[in-house]
């Protein structure tokens, strides 16, 4: 089982029709941005945290939003509390962690950061 | 000075609050000391040899006097005393108690200074040259544009887990004081018809596989100096090497694409950054300028510095190596020597801090620079002051008059303080100091840069010194390899190896030797030890280190 977070907290994964079909994505994290294309039925990306340390997904999450994407993005792996707010900033909806992790960071270290929308520089220097 | 806006002063407290948060779920468990690690790395605490250490930012090199009182403060409450300043423009603590750091932090930003980002796999301090906003020989402030890539890079959302540390350096001057070619990436101001705009070099770095900068891009004009600085982390971040930490520097990616396929890859990322700003950046930016205008310099004779100087040898003596030319008349840039002979290069008292807070807030407009060279500076004060400044400055034991000379040495913390070292490094620059204060020719030698480093992570800067110095351990003794014709300037350089290295009880005569050997084929005292060197070869002073057979060899080849 896995846990969601969101700005509320914790809660159950509601996305039911899994990462196979066509409306849903999987990313790696040596993804190559150049060839990343995204289909319209696409409603959900998931893109693989395999370390916390490896901050590729950031950036592929951030050129998604920057081409447009508009559906669901989701950071899933080894993802800590403290990167909640770059998770957000960076165009993450959600984050998808173990059972595991959860029970070592709970819904209060999480929530701790969900107040990702203030002071931002990020938000300062783009108007 | 920039003063913090309120936005400013809100962002560390939460960030202050976070951090203290971090803590103390490290010490409760909830985080790993895997994880806290990153965490703790991106609020500049290190765990060294003996305890914490904690490096604190001083964004561009710049304080005012009650940063600097701050900075002592610091130093009595919660260390030993005294603070060590670093070739990165930081100042580091090596006795913090853990549990101290946070209220530590609380009290850096009362006046506006923080320990963020200054180490980690982040984008670091951003530094610049130590003259700027003072130096004759300057097109503009290269401050401006550190401050808001300053507060572009703090906390930015996809940067905080980079492939390894990012380091940028800007300079305003041609003549460069701030390294940039040896930055991952370093900026140069320059003026095109009239315009202003930003050179960018990628790619320099000292380390294990020291590389010199290469152009990415010839002007940047400044809407688009963000997003094209964006671009160029992205595409390293994606790219960057994460199977080998010994390779994850932008410098190594730059090697194995070469330049042109990077800059290909940057612009075409840049045209997807540059859309994401709006001008916001810009108008910060004026905002940002408008607090680095110049300070009301006063119209005075300076009669006194002509008399002092006159009558005066030790004033004399340091006037003509601690000043440089300032773009006021009247005014002069004075260095404050931390280097005084047999000492540790870099360390100053929180006497030491609170004396050079005082003279700046008297003498100096209230502002005071640390150098790379692990000097501070007093950016402007008159000549008709230098007198009583200098007179003030001696009897603290902060009148040295040897910058720019073979006493003023770089040397990283070494066997002394640091875990990852594998020699010393403070004790071999004390003793070349001393050596050459007791030979007395140390002003007849002229400038010349000695950087020592005590492990090949090359913190010291040794790859770039004149005379570069690094310390290694072969079979549990240390040895001393030497490059000479390093160069930290716009004609950057990085040091040829002469030979087998020295052991610790060799090398300063060695360096004795190499010295010799300059002072006996410089064509004038005109020559400095560099431009002898460009002109030789290694071959004299490969004759001087290890006899005539060596040295007729290396000139054969
Ligand atoms: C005391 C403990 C220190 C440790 C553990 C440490 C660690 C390191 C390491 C591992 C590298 C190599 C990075 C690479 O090549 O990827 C490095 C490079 C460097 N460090 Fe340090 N360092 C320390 C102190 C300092 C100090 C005191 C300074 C001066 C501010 C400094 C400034 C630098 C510089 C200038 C470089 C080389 C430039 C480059 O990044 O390529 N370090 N350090
Ligand atoms: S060069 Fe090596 S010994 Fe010196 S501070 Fe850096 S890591 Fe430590």
């Amino acid at each position: 089982m896995s846990i969601l977070v969101t700005d509320a907290g914790f809660g159950p994964d509601d996305w039911t029709r899994g990462f196979d079909g066509a409306a849903a994505l999987e990313l790696a994290p040596e993804t190559d941005p150049a060839t990343l294309e995204i289909a319209p039925e696409v409603e959900m990306i998931r893109i693989h945290f395999p370390s916390f340390a490896d901050g590729r997904g950031f950036t592929l999450a951030r050129l998604l939003r920057l081409r447009g994407y508009k559906g669901r993005l989701r950071a899933e792996g080894h993802v800590i509390s403290d990167q909640y707010a770059m998770a957000r900033r960076a165009g993450f909806d959600e984050v998808e962690i173990s059972d595991d992790l959860a029970a070592r960071q709970p819904e209060e270290d999480w929530r701790f950061r969900s107040n990702w929308q203030q002071h931002d520089y990020q938000s300062r220097l783009r108007g | 000075m920039y003063r913090y806006t309120e936005f400013d002063t809100a962002f560390l407290a939460e960030r202050n609050r976070q951090f203290r948060a971090q803590v103390e779920r490290r010490i409760s468990g909830a985080l790993t000391e895997d994880e806290f690690k990153p965490l703790r790395l991106m609020n500049g605490l290190y765990l060294q040899l003996h305890a914490y250490m904690l490096r604190v930012a001083i964004p561009y090199g710049t304080l005012n006097g009650a940063q600097m009182d701050r900075l002592a403060l610091l130093a009595e409450k919660w260390d030993k005393g005294y603070g060590h300043f670093t070739t990165r423009q930081n100042i580091q603590y090596n006795w913090p108690k853990l549990s101290d750091v946070p209220d530590m932090l609380d009290a850096l930003a009362e006046v506006g200074l923080h320990a963020i980002q200054t180490s980690g796999n982040t984008i670091r301090n951003v530094t610049a040259d130590h003259f700027a906003g003072a130096a004759a020989d300057e097109i503009a402030d290269p401050r401006p544009v550190a401050e808001l890539l300053r507060q572009w890079s703090t906390d930015h959302p996809e940067f905080q887990f980079l492939p390894r540390k990012f380091k940028i350096a800007v300079t305003g001057s041609p003549n460069d004081r701030a390294v940039i070619k040896a930055h991952d990436i370093g900026i140069q101001i320059v003026q095109r018809d009239g315009r202003i705009g930003y050179r960018i070099l990628v790619g320099g770095g000292l380390g294990r596989t020291p590389m010199i900068g290469k152009e990415l891009a010839e002007f940047v004009p400044l809407p688009d100096l963000l997003p094209y600085v964006e671009a160029t982390v992205s595409v390293w971040n994606l790219l960057g090497r994460r199977d080998n930490k010994y390779k994850a520097r932008i410098k190594i990616t730059v090697h194995e694409h070469g330049i042109d396929e990077i800059r290909d890859l940057v612009e075409t990322r840049f045209a997807e950054t540059k859309a994401a700003f709006n001008g916001a950046d810009l108008e910060l930016f004026d905002e940002i300028a408008a607090q680095f205008l110049p300070p009301a310099f006063r119209n005075a004779p300076a009669e006194a510095y002509d008399r002092a100087y006159e009558s005066d040898p030790v004033f004399r003596a340091w006037a003509d190596t601690n000043l440089s030319a300032h773009k006021a008349p009247g005014y002069a840039i004075a260095q404050i020597s931390l280097k005084p002979h047999g000492q540790t290069p870099g360390d100053a008292s929180a006497a030491q801090m609170r004396v050079m807070a005082d003279i700046a807030r008297r003498f100096g407009h209230d502002e005071l620079r640390i150098s790379h060279e692990q000097n501070v500076v007093l950016p402007h004060v008159h000549k008709s002051d230098l007198p009583q400044v200098h007179a003030i400055l001696k009897a603290h034991g902060l009148g040295t008059a040897n910058i720019g000379k073979i006493s003023d040495i770089i040397a990283c913390p070494g066997m002394d303080y640091c875990a990852l070292a594998t020699a010393r490094s403070i004790p071999i620059a004390q003793e070349i100091a001393t050596r050459f204060d007791a030979l007395k020719i140390e002003h007849e030698i002229g400038d010349l840069k000695i950087k020592i480093s005590g492990c090949i992570n090359a913190c010291g800067h040794h790859h770039v010194g004149h005379i570069g110095i690094l310390g290694l351990d072969r079979a549990g003794v240390e040895n001393y390899q030497i490059t000479l014709g390093g160069d930290a300037t716009e004609t950057a350089a990085l040091g040829e190896r002469t030979g087998p290295g020295f052991p610790a009880d060799e090398i300063v005569p060695a360096i004795e030797r190499i010295v010799e050997a300059y002072l006996e084929h410089r064509e004038s005292r005109e020559e400095s030890f560099l431009q002898a060197y460009r002109r030789l070869g290694m071959a004299p002073f490969k004759t001087a280190l290890y006899g005539a057979e060596t040295g007729k060899k290396a000139k054969a080849a």
